[in-house]
């Protein structure tokens, strides 16, 4: 019977990466997540804790897909402590994608929001000049960066890496590295993924030099087909019209970069 | 010269352009989402179930994909509370919004009303019928006596029709029926999710954090069918029909069963918003080719047959 993607597959735990102390990568066999388009996400079931949408990682190696989560709240622990031989549920893939351009491309993650990014890179051509903003707060929170160099071996290219507390690369936030590179270069598109506030000024930084911008939003899901409706950010379903939002359409939305909800629904400031 | 068909519709004293809602529980905890859904071809939007505080639900996985068709979910009503709603709401003009409230006794269901005293809500529907959730839905919709008094209560409080959601529990759902007629209700909505769970073979546990949830979309339209079908033959009350419905013909079967409305959730997660002008194009179409001027002309036909 042909795999419902709706319905979660169960995939074994193959091997954990130590990213940093408090994020890892967990790699597993799969036929359908390994060539997911950059910026879709899983729905990840970890059984007896809780059930979590997290962007797809690459995997170097043919017929395997990952997730890199770091560990914070219950849920993301939860995953965070799958060990090698454990079992989650994985549903999907679900979500839009990021509009692939050519040229002068900017990729700017923070934290695990680097995971899309580093999809998007194997999904660009070997012309484009490509520039990769990676922000940490710290030097022991740097991870990618020589995955990422990696991917770009066959671009020009460089890896640029900011700590807002300057204990590695660039001192400061990338947001501040962000109005910086898009003075000096005319990017021909920017992606960005992370913090909302970060991408809310990313955002902005590009929109307002005209700049074809695209963010991957955050929600808090539980559906991620559009039915329960707790991931909507003003009008738009994050699981269903995103999580992939141009910085024009963006600009026009109320609650990006201000508010979220939370469990019960209410808006909070960030 | 041939009339175009109408598909405004009345269920009872509420009046609607277009005979197909969205139900409660889907999408329902953003004004900005209603207008987006209005403007999509939805004849009104019923909110997510209101509690007189705000509930957070329960923890993921609340929904999980049936094999063949259908979800079971158990979101728990998560929502903001009554008064975070209503003042979300009260700017709104346009949209027909139909309040779901929930609660255990009628003081809740009455304070709840009070909030929505400035808001434009075209009807409440009292949600009668939640099969995951304790204290509240069906446990209260199985109990006659509650039924009765949380209904005479609320007509009491307000003067907006009122509309029972009843579905399929402990008892018989056709007493709870016919003592929400009894107590002066305005229309039922039939049916709620039916109680069901769902088992992982690999991990051998419950897939939902609640381990029941309701069973909705196609595996349930047949039932809910049925049960729009005997509340007509048994009862003079208006009808919303609602399990299951993902086509114009689902919802001309409903019609033909008894219903003078419909409302759809699941089917959004397979067609997403287009499906309401979808249904509605396909319903007019299907009354063009029957010679039906209104959709009042084909309710409860299949009774007659």
């Amino acid at each position: 019977m042909q795999r419902n993607l709706n319905h979660p597959t169960i995939v074994t735990i193959e091997k954990v990466i130590e990213e940093t102390p408090t994020v890892r990568t967990l790699v597993f066999s799969d036929d359908i997540m390994p060539n997911v388009l950059p910026g879709q996400f899983a729905m990840v079931w970890i059984p007896g804790v809780n059930e979590l949408p997290m962007s797809i990682m690459i995997s170097k190696e043919s017929g395997k897909a990952a997730f890199t989560v770091r560990k914070h709240g219950p849920s993301s622990t939860g995953l965070f402590n799958v060990p090698v031989g454990g079992q989650i549920g994985i549903r999907g893939p679900y979500g839009n994608s990021f509009d692939v351009k050519e040229g002068k491309i900017l990729l700017v993650g923070g934290g695990t929001g680097l995971v899309p990014m580093m999809r998007l890179l194997t999904f660009l051509k070997p012309t484009d000049d490509v520039t990769v903003l990676m922000g940490a707060k710290s030097k022991d929170e740097v991870f990618f960066e020589e995955l990422a160099n990696d991917l770009l071996k066959n671009n020009p290219h460089r890896v640029i890496v900011s700590t807002d507390d300057g204990s590695y690369g660039e001192k400061g936030f990338v947001t501040d590295m962000v109005e910086k590179l898009v003075n000096e270069t005319q990017f021909d598109a920017v992606y960005v993924c992370g913090p909302e506030i970060m991408m809310y000024k990313t955002v902005q930084s590009a929109h307002s030099r005209n700049i074809f911008v695209q963010a991957s939003l955050e929600r808090m899901m539980k559906c991620g087909v559009g039915i329960c409706g707790s991931c909507c950010v003003g009008e738009d379903l994050a699981c269903r019209d995103g999580t992939v939002f141009d910085g024009e359409h963006l600009s026009t939305n109320k609650e990006f970069g201000h508010l979220h909800r939370n469990k019960a629904g209410i808006l909070e400031n960030y | 010269m041939n009339v175009e068909p109408s598909i405004a519709t009345s269920i009872g004293p509420i009046q609607l352009d277009k005979p197909v809602m969205l139900a409660s529980g889907i999408l329902g905890i953003s004004l900005d989402v209603f207008n987006r859904l209005y403007a999509s071809g939805a004849g009104a939007v019923v909110t997510k179930s209101l509690s007189t505080a705000p509930w957070e639900g329960y923890p993921n996985p609340t929904i999980f994909s049936v094999k063949g068709g259908g979800w079971i979910n158990a979101v728990g009503l998560s929502n903001p509370g009554a008064a975070y709603f209503a003042k979300m709401i009260e700017p709104n003009q346009d949209v027909p919004i139909i309040v779901s409230l929930v609660g255990s006794i009628p003081s809740d269901f009455e304070s709840m009303i009070k909030e929505f005293e400035k808001c434009k809500v075209k009807a409440y529907e009292l949600n009668l019928s939640c099969p995951h959730v304790a204290k509240v839905g069906l446990e209260v919709g199985d109990d006659p006596g509650l039924v009765k008094e949380i209904v005479s209560t609320v007509k009491k409080s307000t003067n907006v029709p009122v509309i029972a959601k009843v579905g399929l529990g402990t008892s018989n759902y056709l007493n709870t029926v016919s003592t929400a007629i009894d107590s002066g209700i305005d229309a039922i909505t039939a049916i709620n999710t039916v109680r069901a769970m769902a088992i992982d073979v690999e991990t051998k546990r419950p897939i939902l954090s609640n381990k029941f949830g309701g069973l909705s979309g196609t595996p349930i339209k047949p039932i809910a069918l049925r049960c729009v079908y005997e509340i007509s033959s048994q009862y003079d009350i208006p009808i919303i029909g609602c399990g299951g419905i993902s086509s114009w013909e689902d919802a001309v079967e409903f019609f033909l069963a008894g219903a003078s409305a419909v409302q759809l959730g699941s089917a959004i997660g397979d067609n997403w918003v287009g499906v309401f002008d979808d249904i509605n194009k396909g319903i007019l179409d299907y009354m063009k080719r029957k010679n039906y001027s209104t959709i009042k002309e084909m309710v409860g036909l299949a009774k007659k047959s």
